[in-house]
């Protein structure tokens, strides 16, 4: 291996280590700000003993699972129980890659992002249902059945959302799908395809399996589903999956339907050119960390979804609405009164 | 081909949702729920054998323990019975605290319930929410005997004595201290009867809370509605009786059709459902909270006005004040005998009922003479409700399982005792 080579492999492990890091440090915190939030929304004051006001709970969390027993369960398959946390937590993670944070900032600016996060999100299925099937449990059974079910159904709402960005687009690259959002608040794609903006979220959140969709994990009915038989450092690997996830959705939704890292006063008179209307990074992680909190926000108000009612939603409301704002969005495309970008 | 079988899943008696320690054994094709076998007898601890070993008054504690969410309601039926045989009369101050005490009782039975039923189908905050308004009425029973959840306050003849003329505070600590301490103990600046009549007008926006997030809410009527419907005839048949009975839109309640304490003196309206479903009975539910408001409100409003003895002046089965022991001899003695061999109550069998948050609650009594029953029965409304359980599920998802464990508000202790 020649010096060229083993430079670019160093820079292209610093700049993964750059993104992975603080996606971990933000999931240590996102923990900690959902039992704050949500404890707030509950009139309780949430993690406030390890550390300055709770601060250091996160850590607490973390070590606590990992110096704990992995518990095989008896007759469980080995090989497949230990591959189903890595399985559903490798795609959260590599899904990361193709992000752009800002104009000049992605670790793997390729010309089908969109496609390349389409397939990894779908990826993650596979430790839920591998997790489920090795576990040698009903109740992690179950809720691998829920999971696929739910998945595969949320998949075709979601992809046919993201075809409509496509249409006013004109790109797949996640870069290109920002960049053609110019143009200040109204500009952003949330407006003429304010049926798929929410229905893309909604999706994300039946994806991640996060409430009132978390029938994979169905606390009342089947514990703790598709990881009910997993402790210690694998259940924690589940968890960080999770909460990628649920980062990676709300950056998606971010970037898509929100304008990324532009700034909604671009256009704006009196501003001019003043930092606030100007893209910047901070844009991109405000509008990302609104959409976290949306997450939350929902655990904290609604009931849990029936299995079968989820199903419904998904086929007979979110499809057929999807399938028609399509064409509505090709018609407003076709008739230029959405500019296409790029 | 090979045969397709149904599956057979343990659901409890180590589950989230199993209410304590129920067990069910599930037969699932898929989801849908085909049978359900409720095994119960995981919390027996004998409570009718032991009080056929203890003198009367010893066994009140026990009857706090049969539905542990409803402890004052459980030890009315059981005085009753014992009055009932002994023919004591109950006077009518302590018979307004009865009634005062039974309503805010049936808020804690009912808070614990909404809380435990949202939290069955997924909505987490309702629980919480819940929960803070529990401890407020934890208080007034610490404040009148002692004890938050056992409360053996509820005497023979009366109650163990009268309100507390001063409302005890939150002391400060480390976690409550300035501003903070202030407002916990705004309402604790008089006496119990103030402090209860500021939680009885600030509760009904409290329920308007829990409303907010869960009636109209179409999560929650896509969970509720239509599941585990029974119609009138067959909830008569099962014997239901309380909320799940009024819930199927019969008529039902003994406060009102055999009033006992001052049930008949107040004002509040039964409440009854149409559908006799999860829906309907959590409607049934959320009004009889508005309505037990009602009759503290009025209850505060007699007891602030009208003083007098809350136990009979009966030292055979009352014991004597501490000061009267001090300078007279009869006391001492009564005293004695009252605490060691306790009293004989009359031969003779009885039925008394109440109208426990979860139903009627009754006790039947049959004494021989002696200072122990001969034999307590104590009819518990959870297990006739438990045991429709099969059939209110038949049919239903495995996801409806603890919508309708919810809506049978089942506590363990009143179903095995």
């Amino acid at each position: 291996m020649d010096m060229q080579s083993l430079m670019t492999l160093l820079l292209t492990v610093g700049k993964i280590l750059l993104i992975v890091v603080p996606l971990i440090l933000t999931v240590a915190y996102y923990t900690y700000a959902e039992r704050k939030v949500i404890g707030y929304m509950q009139s309780r004051l949430g993690p406030n003993r390890v550390g300055p006001w709770g601060l250091l709970q996160p850590f607490a969390d973390v070590f606590k699972l990992l110096f704990k027993e992995i518990v095989l369960p008896s007759s469980a398959n080995k090989f497949l129980f230990y591959l189903a946390p890595v399985l559903s937590l490798a795609p959260a993670l590599a899904a990361w890659a193709v992000v752009p944070f800002d104009d000049w900032l992605v670790l793997a600016d390729i010309d089908a992002s969109l496609l390349y996060v389409l397939a990894l999100t779908s990826m993650g299925v596979y430790g839920v249902i591998v997790a489920g099937w090795a576990s040698n449990s009903k109740y992690a059974f179950l809720g691998a059945m829920r999971s696929a079910a739910q998945i595969v159904s949320y998949e075709i709402a979601m992809g046919f959302a993201l075809v409509g960005v496509i249409i006013v687009a004109g790109s797949i690259n996640l870069r290109e799908i920002v960049l053609a959002q110019q143009g200040g608040f109204f500009d952003w794609f949330w407006l003429p395809l304010l049926p798929l903006f929410m229905i893309y979220f909604i999706s994300g959140v039946a994806e991640t399996n996060r409430a009132p969709f978390d029938v994979a994990e169905g606390e009342s009915e089947i514990v703790a589903g598709f990881h009910v038989e997993y402790a210690g450092a694998a259940f924690a690997v589940f968890f960080l999956a999770e909460y990628a996830n649920m980062i990676l959705i709300a950056a998606l939704t971010a970037l898509m339907f929100t304008g990324g890292w532009l700034s909604p006063f671009e256009n704006v008179p009196i501003l001019g050119n003043t930092f606030i209307a100007q893209p910047h990074l901070l844009w991109f992680l405000g509008k990302m960390f609104f959409f976290m909190f949306l997450f939350l926000w929902f655990r904290a108000t609604f009931p849990r979804y029936r299995y079968d009612q989820i199903m419904r939603l998904g086929w007979k409301v979110f499809i057929p609405i999807t399938i028609v704002w399509l064409i509505a969005a090709a018609v407003f495309v076709l008739l230029g009164w959405v500019e296409q970008g790029v | 081909m090979a045969e397709i079988r149904n599956y057979t899943m343990n659901f409890g008696p180590q589950h989230p949702a199993a209410h304590g320690v129920l067990r069910l054994i599930l037969e699932l094709d898929g989801e849908t729920v085909v049978r359900a076998d409720p095994h119960v007898g995981l919390l027996h601890r004998a409570t009718e054998k032991l009080a056929e070993s203890k003198p009367f008054n010893h066994s009140i504690g026990y009857m706090d323990r049969l539905d542990y969410v409803s402890m004052m309601c459980n030890e009315h039926a059981y005085v009753r019975a014992i009055e009932n045989l002994l023919g004591v009369e109950v006077p009518e101050r302590a018979q307004y605290i009865r009634t005062l005490f039974d309503e805010i009782t049936r808020l804690l039975n009912h808070l614990m319930w909404i809380g435990a039923n949202a939290l069955d189908l997924g909505a987490m905050t309702v629980f919480l929410y819940a929960f803070r308004e529990r401890e407020q009425l934890m208080d007034c029973y610490e404040a009148v005997s002692g004890a938050r959840l056992h409360a053996t306050y509820y005497r023979p003849g009366g109650v163990y004595r009268d309100l507390p003329e001063v409302m005890p505070k939150i002391a400060e600590s480390r976690w409550r201290k300035g501003k903070d301490l202030k407002r916990s103990n705004a309402w604790r600046e008089g006496s119990l009867l103030d402090f209860i009549e500021q939680f009885a007008v600030d509760f009904d926006s409290k329920v308007d809370d829990y409303e907010t997030l869960l009636t109209d809410n179409r999560i929650w009527k896509q969970r509720t509605v239509g599941i585990g419907a029974v119609s009138p005839e067959r909830a008569l048949q099962l014997g239901f009786t309380g909320p799940m009975l009024r819930g199927s839109g019969v008529e039902w309640d003994l406060r009102k059709h055999q009033p006992y304490a001052k049930y008949a003196d107040v004002d509040f309206d039964i409440v009854v459902g149409l559908n006799g479903d999860c829906y309907d009975r959590y409607l049934v539910r959320v009004e009889e909270m508005r309505q037990s408001n009602r009759i503290i409100k009025q209850c505060v409003n007699w007891l602030r006005s009208n003083s007098g003895p809350v136990m009979p002046k009966n030292f055979k089965i009352v014991p004597p004040s501490r000061e009267q022991m001090k300078s007279d001899m009869e006391a001492t003695i009564h005293h004695f005998k009252l605490f060691t061999e306790g009293y004989c109550v009359p031969e003779g069998e009885t039925y008394a009922a109440v109208e426990a948050p979860k139903g009627e609650f009754g006790c039947y009594l049959i004494s021989d003479g002696a200072n122990k029953p001969f034999r307590v029965h104590l009819r518990a409304p959870g297990f006739a409700h438990l045991s429709a359980m099969n059939e209110m599920i038949k049919g239903h998802m495995l996801g409806d399982v603890p919508a309708i464990i919810g809506t049978q508000d089942i506590v363990f202790g009143e179903v095995d005792r």
